[in-house]
């Protein structure tokens, strides 16, 4: 049976903050333009945001962008890229602005003003007082993000495509990219989207760890097809671990929580963060948090039977500041920690959260690849948000820098792509034996007979991820694990689909997402093994200190052959002194 | 635990059946943990989920008659023999899963996004406290399709009815002091069926699991457009 094909000018693969955010700037134009989501698009994982977005507004205490930056620098422990920091809490300000005009319910201050509070990492003035930075719409600030502008799309006449699943990027011989294989979900049926250009904006990845943040749908779909590619994936070692997940469940208790002025205690009812962070305290940076939360336990002085978690002190806030402020973290902990946290303290350990590393592009959305001593930019493929690494986070990020990171070159991809249609008017020819190779993977699923099932493997890799390539990180503990995934990654094509059916086949989206999750979860393993230093979110016990003599560059892991390379970071930003190195304490 | 799941493959099933699974429970087990737990056995179980915190709206089904979101129905609340449906009203594409192309229509025609004519500011539009307040309880909504899908309106009257979540958002955006198209969203909401057919059964606010209340908000229209009149 022939193929089915579409053809668009833009596709953009994935509905959350960053494929919307692009969506809309070139739904506004008359550019013919096709989001491609394997859920509808509000149930992309940005609708489970809470805390906010920074932006300095200087709403609530003095603020500018200059100082969002320079926390931004420190908080990537120097490993972002300062060109792009700057670009981005520049642009901070009008893309607030532009969501609150978009329709997004923030909450407001007496004046009438979007409401702002305190988030980890924040400061006035290079490093002194706390800041109040984060734009909140109370503590649900993705949903309202992300459901405005799925309502702008609508209002724009986006043509979605909800409910397919991206397969691979179709390229032809010189790299370019032409669009990608696509299944539609319903029906089984693959089908060839055509584009000048592609966005991947495929979001997160923790479905690799066993207890994470992260929605079941996270499983780097976007980072893997960049890896098949040939395009090598950035900073992948740098995965944060969030302080506050309810323990044993690892669904998120927002950091705006301690924002608004709850505090971490152990079992003897100390409030422990004074001595790992004597100024910042309970809003240090997250990296610095998760560890002394580990630490605290490792040391005998967590809480519960099993003495494995700490807790979050919320009750001394009051019943009002909790409803009015926290009204959904209120309901997660009767919900799922059963415990009411205006009366009693929330059970917390940290969770699989967030990845730093990603695709790595320019400020424009751009994926650039290394070509002789320097870089080149993919014809025709974009990449924003969380899948992307531009780098902004560096080796780790702060809160509410994530929702700013995916609206801010979410839509700077967008604005790129309309751009280059001006220049590039026709579709590139097809080709097709890329098709025939992404057709593969999807045709390989249909070998019967017996073999390993999707379960037992994911179950099997999840938890080596966890156990090798999580907090804790020494060389024999990873080496270990590397050697295990690759062994796992060996048994792959044992692996049969028991359920051949087409019609609404879960079974067969979920092979396809395993893939996708040994993929990805390969580069963060390999990637933390190489990385002989700690920084940030990736702390080594056998190499303890941060060693910008050999350190201070960017990683890039290329699937073929477990490859490594590395790229200096760009400390030069655009138009104004470069911060340099120093320690890092809170 | 027993658990009664319906099933139905279209490529090889005539229509839908029950089929039972054991399912060892544990404390503190959620619903999508037994579904999950159920898939587990037989990977051709199909139904939606993702979050798994009742923020993304992908797992609503219909537990021993009622409307509920899987991920936050606490298994210890529930009778047993669990029987576990699709949502009511809507064609079955497969198991628990069902076409909702309907539900998303009646969202999209209540025009769901903030309309203004005024010249944008530099900065923010204003709201003062007060009216912001005026939106909770509206804007939670996560478009889950529980209420919508409860309402015996919206069973007879799918294509004509916008149901109890296109009309709560509807109320969203009027209730909203930055708006400014009231007399074009009450206007397109006028005749016997969009919002007229709610005979104020109140299923949706029974099931809402984010405990909003769509009738209260169509009752709102309802005096608005009475106000409005006068």
């Amino acid at each position: 049976m022939a193929l089915n094909k579409r053809r668009f000018d833009a596709l953009i693969i994935g509905a959350g903050g960053a494929g919307l955010n692009a969506a809309i700037q070139l739904a506004n134009t008359d550019a013919r333009v096709a989001v491609v989501s394997k859920v509808f698009p509000t149930r992309s994982h940005t609708v489970a945001a809470q805390g906010g977005v920074n932006a300095a507004l200087a709403n609530v205490l003095p603020d500018n962008w200059h100082w969002h930056m320079f926390d931004t620098v420190k908080g990537s422990d120097y490993l972002g890229d300062q060109d792009a920091i700057e670009f981005m809490c520049r642009e901070a300000i009008p893309t607030v602005y532009e969501l609150e005009h978009n329709g997004v319910p923030f909450s407001r201050l007496d004046n009438g003003k979007i409401y702002q509070r305190a988030f980890g990492g924040q400061s006035q003035n290079f490093g002194g007082a706390q800041a109040a930075r984060t734009c909140a719409a109370a503590d649900r600030t993705g949903h309202a993000i992300l459901h405005a502008l799925y309502q702008q799309n609508v209002r724009a006449r986006t043509h979605f495509f909800d409910e397919y699943f991206a397969i691979d990027l179709i390229r032809d011989d010189e790299g370019a990219i032409l669009g990608a294989l696509v299944l539609e979900i319903e029906t089984g049926e693959p089908l060839l989207i055509e584009a000048k250009a592609t966005v991947l904006a495929t979001g997160g990845c923790g479905q690799v760890y066993r207890t994470t943040s992260n929605a079941h749908i996270n499983t780097g779909d976007g980072t893997a097809m960049a890896l098949r590619a040939g395009i090598p994936l950035m900073d992948m070692e740098f995965f944060q671990f969030h302080p506050t997940g309810i323990a044993g469940k690892g669904m998120l208790i927002t950091e705006g929580v301690r924002g608004e002025g709850g505090y971490l205690i152990n079992k003897d009812g100390e409030r422990f963060m004074e001595r790992y962070a004597p100024n910042a305290k309970d809003l240090a940076s997250r990296d610095v948090v998760s560890r002394a939360i580990v630490t605290e336990v490792k040391e005998g002085r967590g809480c519960g039977p099993q003495a494995d978690h700490v807790l979050l002190k919320v009750d001394h806030l009051g019943e009002d500041i909790v409803s009015k402020r926290l009204p959904g973290i209120r309901e997660s902990g009767k919900i799922f920690a059963g415990v009411d946290a205006v009366h009693e303290p929330l059970p917390v350990f940290p969770t699989a959260h967030y990845v730093m590393g990603g695709i790595p592009t320019d400020p424009y959305g751009r994926v650039i690849v290394p070509q002789g001593t320097g870089e080149e930019v993919v014809p025709g493929l974009y990449a924003a948000g969380e899948c992307a690494c531009v780098s902004v986070h560096g080796a780790n990020r702060l809160g509410g820098n994530s929702l700013l990171d995916i609206l801010v070159f979410g839509r700077a991809a967008g604005l790129d792509v309309i751009d280059s249609l001006k220049e590039h008017k026709n579709h590139r020819p097809m080709n097709e034996s890329s098709v025939e190779a992404a057709m593969a993977r999807l045709t390989r699923w249909d070998q019967q007979g017996d073999g390993l099932s999707v379960r037992e493997l994911r179950d099997e890799f999840r938890k080596t991820m966890e156990d090798h390539a999580g907090v804790f990180r020494t060389e024999e503990i990873m080496s270990e694990g590397v050697e295990k995934l690759k062994a796992l990654r060996d048994k792959l094509p044992d692996v049969r689909l028991h359920d051949q059916s087409k019609v609404f086949n879960t079974a067969r989206v979920e092979a396809l997402e395993l893939e996708n999750l040994f993929d990805t979860g390969i580069a963060i393993a390999y990637s933390a093994l190489m990385r002989r230093e700690s920084r940030g979110a990736h702390s080594r016990p056998d190499y303890p200190s941060r060693d910008d003599g050999n350190w201070m560059k960017h990683s890039l892991y290329f699937r073929e052959g477990d490859r490594m390379d590395y790229k200096p970071v760009r400390t030069k930003p655009l138009t104004v002194e470069s911060f340099p190195p120093k320690e890092r304490v809170y | 635990m027993k658990f009664l799941v319906s099933r139905y493959n279209p490529e090889s099933d005539a229509s839908p059946y029950m089929q039972a699974f054991d399912v060892e429970v544990s404390r503190g087990m959620m619903l999508r943990d037994a579904l999950l737990e159920i898939k587990r056995q037989d990977e051709s179980f199909a139904f939606r989920h993702s979050c798994g915190e009742g923020v993304c709206g992908s797992d609503g089904v219909n537990v021993n008659g009622t409307n509920k979101l899987a991920c936050i129905t606490p298994i210890s609340e529930l009778k047993e023999p669990i029987e576990i449906r699709p949502f009511p009203g809507r064609p079955i594409i497969r198991d628990l899963v069902v076409d909702m192309t309907q539900f998303y229509q009646q969202y999209k025609a209540v025009k769901p996004w903030l309309v203004r004519n005024d010249p944008m500011p530099e900065q923010e539009i204003l709201q003062s406290p007060q009216d912001r307040d005026k939106l909770d309880g509206l804007y939670e909504c996560i478009m889950c399709g529980c209420c919508s899908t409860a309402c015996p309106s919206f069973w007879w009257n799918p294509e004509k009815f916008h149901g109890p979540q296109a009309l709560l958002t509807a109320w969203r955006f009027l209730a909203d002091s930055r708006d400014q198209a009231t007399d074009e969203r009450l206007d397109a909401l006028e005749g016997p069926y969009k919002l007229f057919r709610c005979h104020t059964i109140m299923n949706c606010v029974e099931v809402c699991p984010k405990g909003l209340n769509p009738t209260k908000a169509i009752g709102h229209i309802k005096n608005l457009m009475l106000k409005n009149a006068v």
